[in-house]
């Protein structure tokens, strides 16, 4: 059996689940941007699969390169929310982060 | 089965290398392993790229992801606090219940993904990419394009502002 788009969607799956796994359960804020990267190039092994075996064209490659671009400002936003709450709370842990809470 | 052809195997063992990093990012106790792993994987999805003869998006992934994203982790991981302290410094919560919502949303992709018939054509010969992708960038796909400098402008704007040090006259 040779490698299909079913392989890759299975590899793609388990990093989506182990992105999802550890958005849930860091308490680090860093560790949940560390798992949204995850989730993000699962997405962009998705999009390539379709592109080399299910379209034939290049839509999906221009659309990978717009996913990275984003997780580019996703990464930089992120990591200064990061350190804006570090300033403040004195902790990255989001559970010390509560002001709102009611 | 009569044996793996060669690029079966290339295949296995870059998504080996892909999902244990991964899972080290998603398992380690210590957030700089965590980081470090991150890297691993990002360069284990730049090769199933090379392998999906997709090499203008795993150049750019080894660019931007380990080059870029990479460094601004770790930079940021070093910089806030007492990453020595094992228990502190990854603590992760909630395993169980984490782990059942995981195993359900993954058991129904994953039983998507094997039962449905894709639509499919016989992948052609790898071939230099980025001719094609720079015609899309400039023509089919010139509005989001621009808008992608836009965001990006917008989004150092704003990171500077979220970053800086409070100047309060008080």
């Amino acid at each position: 059996m040779s490698i299909g788009l079913a392989h890759y969607l299975i590899v793609s799956l388990i990093l989506f689940a182990l992105g999802l796994y550890c958005v849930l359960t860091r308490r680090n804020a860093i560790g949940i941007l560390l798992g949204v990267e995850l989730i993000l190039n699962s997405a962009n092994i998705n999009y390539l699969a379709f592109s080399r075996f299910s379209s034939g064209q290049y839509d999906g490659q221009v659309f990978a390169i717009f996913v990275i671009m984003l997780a580019a400002a996703e990464a930089a936003i992120g990591l200064a929310i990061v350190l804006g709450i570090y300033q403040n709370f004195h902790s990255i842990d989001v559970e010390a982060t509560e002001t709102l809470r009611g | 089965m009569s044996g793996l052809s060669l690029g079966d195997l290339v295949f296995y063992l870059v998504a080996g290398v892909t999902i244990i990093s991964a899972a080290g990012v998603a398992f380690s106790p210590n957030i700089v392993y965590s980081a470090f792993s991150l890297m691993g994987t990002f360069m284990g999805v730049a090769g199933l790229y090379v392998l999906l003869a997709a090499d203008f998006v795993a150049v750019i992934q080894v660019l931007i992801y380990v080059g870029g994203i990479m460094v601004l982790m770790i930079f940021a991981v070093m910089l806030t606090h007492r990453i020595a302290d094992v228990r502190i410094s990854n603590r992760s919560v909630g395993r169980l219940p984490a782990l059942i919502v995981v195993a359900c949303i993954a058991g129904v992709m994953a039983k998507a993904v094997l039962n449905t018939t894709w639509h499919s054509v016989a992948p052609g010969t790898p071939a230099p990419s980025t001719y094609a992708i720079g015609n899309g960038l400039l023509g089919d796909y010139i509005l989001p394009f621009e808008l992608a400098s836009m965001v990006l402008l917008a989004a150092l704007i704003g990171a500077v502002v979220l970053s800086r040090k409070e100047l309060r006259d008080e």
